[in-house]
């Protein structure tokens, strides 16, 4: 990935935080915010501008979940695994997920549209099971449900 | 014109129900009142185990327990007149009792003037007008443990990192609410900011120090966005920065964010997450205490136990400390979720009991199954049995049953949920998280969760429960940190009060609840079969073929054992072995 404003970019980011003591973590999710990922460019940059070694840098990164290191798909799908919805029957929800389109756990669809991506808790218990998709919820979700929902955003597409 | 709403009884009391419903219409047409009430079923009032359940409106009168002879007089009373007739109706006990959620749903989070204007910052009035040590003595009267799940008094917390010497110290908010099957720290961040930063301020206060941190998970945005916005109203009305309400008191904010990992919820993993660092968990003591947050002493408090200081601040310690029971005051915020009818979120007084939470306002087990067992504690804790609910609901109580109170989820499991699979489910969370840097935690967590695996495939040994305990008992004594000294809860409460189901799997190779697909098999009863063909339609391995006369059969080759053929079935003809 090449963005003419890395540098730039980067450097607000860092103008924003430098003069704070452990800042490491707020900067990475900074430059995460802009790019949906952090990508290795912008983790040298940063290593760079903040003078930090790149390996401090992906000790963090590869630690934490949150962080991610491929470019997300255009759609994320989120299936919450929480116990509420693990008990409701959101294995079985990845399971037709996998099916449809082909994709393990963290992985992207060939044409870069979906992503599936397994959550712990998204903080809704009461709704579960629960599937997110680029912010849109779904709740009490049924296995018939799954193909309406990849239906719904893959006609998306087509109309943009 | 009136409606009249009749609960359906989902197939109990049918005929009851079609008796009551065809006197009411019948009756109202001869009163000549046909046009003047409407009759309508509809699918949930709320109210169970009552018998049939009606509700009128616009006057919102409930009855329950009502049979075909009690027809007349609502006609005549409540329809002609609008009268309640009392011995029928139904009054709601209120069990649930709002501190901590005192203002969610009711203030507009964003509105600052709105939680002025419902006592709002007028802890802090008093706190300032009080001084540390009061405000210490106050929280010492209130009782007030730590509600992320351990429950250390909040006084005790203050009192000690006050008496350590020194110019700087910190206090955190620990919005890290990573419990899979939580999320009251989200509705009180969400719902009500401006009580946490009251509560962080107050807590600034007691134990001396001018530095605030939120540290909340990056996975609430919401929450982040509010409390950012509060703060940044706080710094516009000179709630927060130097000489805050004319006094001598110096507070500052400011939030650092989670970036997913469960083991930052540890205090002191979460005070190297704070600098920066990976969240690794350091040795206690020094306690964060004495020695936190840039190696000074930090104060880290749950975002539920700061939701309450300012209540227990404006209402006094003594009044808070009359709520609840002995060594347990207060109220807890639990998330009631998993089987149970009306889940969310419910607050309510130490010293309930299990059964009156899932029960009376949880509304009992979903589908009118029979329930299992309940779930305390998340990851760190483990199942109640049925037996022990009617136990007050305490910090010491749940220890005794081998659960904790935890950060407040509770999960009702029902018959249809099968032992070795919530213990697995629970422990694969934890080795999930486990950071790696202790061995107990890392290698013992491993090869738990392998023998666990083990019995339900089906591969289960004799040998594998007592293993399965010795290993519990390392993790619990060598762990660093508490999530790997609690990881084995569950695995030891549930082996604990399901050991036959654990023997079932182990020795007779048998999965009662179907959960553990590799020990089921799935057949159909030629006889019951009806020959729909449903089935056939739902299964996802083309293993059902067959015709309306040749009825249908699985080829258990080609079957996944994945059950969706048993649930769809409506004639019982799908069996499961």
């Amino acid at each position: 990935m090449v963005v003419e404003t890395l540098v730039e970019d980067v450097f607000k980011v860092v103008e924003r935080w430098k003069d704070k003591r452990g800042n490491l973590i707020m900067v990475l999710h900074d430059v995460q915010d802009r790019y949906g990922y952090v990508p290795r460019e912008a983790a040298l940059e940063v290593s760079r501008q903040l003078d930090v070694p790149l390996a401090r840098i992906y000790e963090v990164l590869t630690f934490y979940n949150y962080f991610k290191l491929t470019p997300p798909g255009k759609f994320n799908i989120s299936v919450c695994l929480g116990t509420a919805c693990y008990l409701k029957g959101a294995p079985a929800l990845i399971d037709e997920i996998r099916h449809l389109l082909h994709v393990e756990e963290g992985q992207t669809t060939k044409d870069g549209l979906f992503h599936l991506q397994i959550v712990r808790c998204l903080g809704c218990c009461g709704l579960a099971p629960v599937i997110t998709v680029k912010h849109k919820v779904y709740s009490a979700v049924k296995r018939g449900d799954v193909a309406k929902i990849i239906a719904e955003h893959s006609s998306q597409k087509v109309e943009a | 014109m009136k409606q009249i709403l009749i609960q359906d009884t989902n197939g109990n009391l049918r005929k009851e129900l079609r008796d009551f419903h065809v006197a009411l219409t019948t009756q109202l047409r001869d009163w000549g009142l046909a046009d003047a009430a409407q009759v309508v079923t509809v699918a949930d009032i709320g109210i169970y185990q009552k018998g049939i359940v009606a509700k009128v409106l616009p006057e919102g009168f409930v009855y329950v327990g009502l049979e075909v002879k009690h027809v007349p007089e609502i006609i005549e009373k409540t329809i002609q007149h609008g009268e309640k007739i009392a011995s029928l109706a139904f009054e709601k006990k209120n069990k649930q009792l709002r501190l901590v959620l005192r203002n969610c749903g009711r203030i507009d989070p964003e509105n600052f003037n709105d939680y002025v204007a419902n006592d709002g910052y007028q802890g802090l009035v008093k706190a300032l007008e009080m001084g540390p040590e009061r405000v210490i003595e106050e929280m010492k009267k209130s009782g007030l443990r730590g509600r992320g799940g351990a429950g250390f008094p909040t006084w005790m917390k203050w009192n000690i990192t006050r008496a350590v010497p020194g110019e700087v110290k910190y206090i955190i908010c620990n919005g890290d609410e990573g419990d899979p099957g939580a999320y009251m720290d989200r509705s009180v961040l969400e719902g009500d900011p401006n009580s946490v930063i009251e509560g962080l301020m107050i807590g600034g206060l007691a134990i001396g120090a001018s530095q605030g941190v939120f540290y909340i998970r990056a996975e609430y945005p919401l929450a982040i966005e509010r409390i950012q916005k509060a703060i940044n109203e706080c710094y516009a009305r000179g709630l927060l920065g130097q000489n805050i309400l004319g006094s001598n008191f110096n507070f500052d904010i400011e939030i650092r964010l989670g970036a997913g990992a469960f083991v930052c919820g540890e205090e002191t993993a979460l005070i190297s997450s704070v600098e920066g660092l990976r969240g690794y968990p350091r040795p206690r003591p020094p306690f964060p205490s004495v020695r936190g947050l840039w190696e000074k002493p930090t104060a880290i408090n749950n975002v539920e136990t700061l939701a309450t200081v300012p209540y227990i601040l404006f209402h006094g310690g003594e009044a808070f400390g009359k709520i609840g029971i002995e060594g347990s005051t207060g109220t807890k915020v639990f998330a009631l979720t998993g089987k149970v009818r009306n889940s969310g979120l419910v607050e309510v007084p130490m010293g309930i009991t299990l059964r009156e939470v899932v029960f009376d306002i949880g509304g009992g087990v979903l589908n009118n199954r029979a329930i299992k067992a309940i779930q305390t504690g998340g990851p760190s804790g483990g199942v109640i049995p049925e037996q022990f609910f009617d136990t007050p609901i305490g910090y010491e109580s749940l220890q005794k049953l081998g659960s904790i109170m935890g950060s407040g989820g509770m999960i009702v499991l029902d018959e249809n949920d099968c032992m070795v699979d919530i213990s697995k489910f629970y422990l694969g969370f934890c080795v999930d998280e486990s950071c790696g840097k202790c061995a107990p935690c890392r290698i013992g967590g491993t090869q738990m969760l392998a023998i666990l695996k083990r019995i339900s495939d089906g591969k289960g040994v004799d040998d594998d429960l007592k293993k399965l305990n010795e290993i519990a008992m390392a993790m619990q004594k060598a762990s660093l940190c508490g999530l790997g000294q609690t990881a084995p809860n569950p695995v030891l409460s549930t082996l604990k009060y399901f050991e036959a189901e654990y023997k079932a799997h182990v020795v007779d190779k048998k999965c009662a609840s179907g959960k553990c697909v590799k020990l089921v098999s799935y057949s159909i009863i030629k006889d019951k079969c009806t020959g729909c063909g449903m089935c056939g339609r739902v299964c996802p391995a083309i293993a059902i073929t067959g015709s309306r006369a040749d009825k249908y059969s699985i080829n258990t080759e080609k079957c996944v054992s994945c059950g969706q053929c048993f649930d769809v079935c409506k004639f019982g003809a799908v069996v499961r072995q």
